[in-house]
């Protein structure tokens, strides 16, 4: 329609989460129709993304600094480490402003179908950073699914001999959630997991 | 073309932004694939854990297409022993031994019945879900033509002192019998034939029995070797 280039960037477009080709159409007609205000900028701020964002050599997280900015931070206690599989997780996590520790992010979690092993998964790195004597705890904080559950106790294991108090996160009831919509895996979870008050 | 079925989510894989290929056992239509529409998203992306159980409804217009689950859950089994580590192992390597031995669409009603078992087991219904999961290997191996033949000695005939497998043939071979060929033979653990289970070491040699011949009949070839979370299990009860 507009030229192999116009297709090339709905193609390119619609490969983004949330974008099909029809909503990756009117976002490129919208990019081209406001070239100086949005096309151009967006243009620079993806170069400069790609230039200067990289994975840190230390937790994995995304930044422009390394090690991350999280990673440099010197208020941050550096006796517990959280391991997350993936980015967003750590970002979730940050932006719950609610843990003050450093974190590891393993790259995903086990997977027998997917053909994720061991090796293609942050755990070496992460042993080596458990057994260099600063750490105290590491919080494992993988999905409540069956693999990153699998990858939680392959990472424990993996910790045994660190010297290093190993933890995982809670199963349960959700805030606001209602019993009666809860279902029954994740009652049964929320009731083995009970505390006393 | 419709279907019902109780089925096992033995995977789930992402498929597009929001749906998922679900590869299920199910007992009338053995190990059936279909696209769960919103698979990937938050409402079903826990009832497609590996392990649970569910009322599946299979809709295609042809019965040779992918076609489309749409499903209920019924038992949510994983979240059971997600705490336990050897007992998620387990329903993993089970998981995925399934998803690699079986073939597409051809009913095991028997086999189905074995894995409601073991999720039984595993559940918590029973100390020895480990020699249920061997059991159900042979069974599988059974199922799919490469039984084993336990019932008596493969030399003499006598169905007293079993303790070997032939690994060529898959027949028991007594004590007496097999003495000059120890080295070369496979143990078999007396739980298999009847007896007791006699600790860690007879699941172990269960494992090892059955891991035998399903590499060599089930696991051979372009993807060779067992899949990683069979090995993972049996290493960590190994250990």
């Amino acid at each position: 329609m507009g030229g192999p280039e116009v297709d090339r960037l709905v193609a390119l477009l619609a490969r983004l989460p949330g974008l099909g080709p029809r909503s990756a159409r009117r976002a490129a007609l919208h990019l081209l129709k406001n070239r100086g205000s949005l096309l151009e900028p967006l243009t620079a701020a993806l170069e400069r993304t790609a230039e200067a964002v990289k994975p840190c050599p230390v937790c994995g997280n995304l930044d422009t600094v390394e090690p991350c900015g999280i990673c440099s931070e010197a208020r941050r206690d550096r006796s517990t480490i959280c391991v997350v599989e993936e980015v967003d997780d750590l970002w979730a996590l940050e932006r719950a402003g609610i843990f003050g520790g450093l974190y590891h992010v393993l790259g995903g979690a086990l997977s027998a179908l997917d053909g994720v092993g061991p090796e293609d998964l942050g755990i070496a790195g992460l042993v080596a950073r458990a057994s260099d004597g600063a750490v105290e705890e590491v919080i494992l904080a993988t999905n409540a699914t069956v693999d990153g559950q699998t990858t939680a106790h392959y990472v424990t294991d993996r910790l045994e001999g660190c010297g290093v108090r190993v933890s995982r996160l809670a199963f349960g009831v959700p805030m606001g959630g209602e019993l009666d919509y809860l279902d029954e895996g994740t009652l049964g979870a929320a009731l083995k997991a009970r505390r006393a008050v | 073309m419709e279907w019902s079925d109780r089925g096992i989510v033995l995977s789930a894989r992402r498929h597009g932004e929001s749906a998922a290929v679900v590869n299920m056992l199910t007992r009338e239509h053995g190990r059936h694939a279909g696209l769960a529409r919103g698979g990937a998203g938050r409402r079903l992306k826990g009832v497609l854990q590996a392990g649970n159980l569910v009322a599946a409804r299979w809709r295609g217009r042809l019965s040779e297409h992918l076609g489309g689950y749409t499903m209920e859950l019924e038992r949510a089994v994983p979240a059971a022993f997600l705490h336990d580590a050897n007992r998620l192992a387990c329903l993993a390597c089970a998981c995925a031994v399934a998803e690699r031995s079986l073939p597409e669409r051809h009913p095991y009603p028997l086999l189905f019945d074995g894995f409601l078992a073991l999720l039984d087991g595993l559940e918590g219904g029973s100390d020895h879900w480990d020699a249920v999961y061997v059991r159900w290997e042979v069974g599988l191996l059974d199922v799919l033509g490469f039984g084993l033949d336990l019932g008596a000695c493969a030399v003499t005939g006598r169905n007293d002192d079993l303790i070997y497998v032939s690994p060529r043939t898959g027949r028991a071979v007594s004590a007496s019998a097999g003495e000059p060929y120890r080295d070369r033979l496979l143990a078999l653990p007396g739980f298999l034939i009847g007896k007791d289970i006699g600790g860690a070491s007879d699941i172990l040699a269960g494992l090892r029995l059955t891991g035998h011949f399903l590499e060599r009949h089930l696991f051979a070839g372009e993807r060779a070797g067992p899949p990683p979370a069979r090995e993972r299990f049996v290493a960590r009860l190994g250990r």
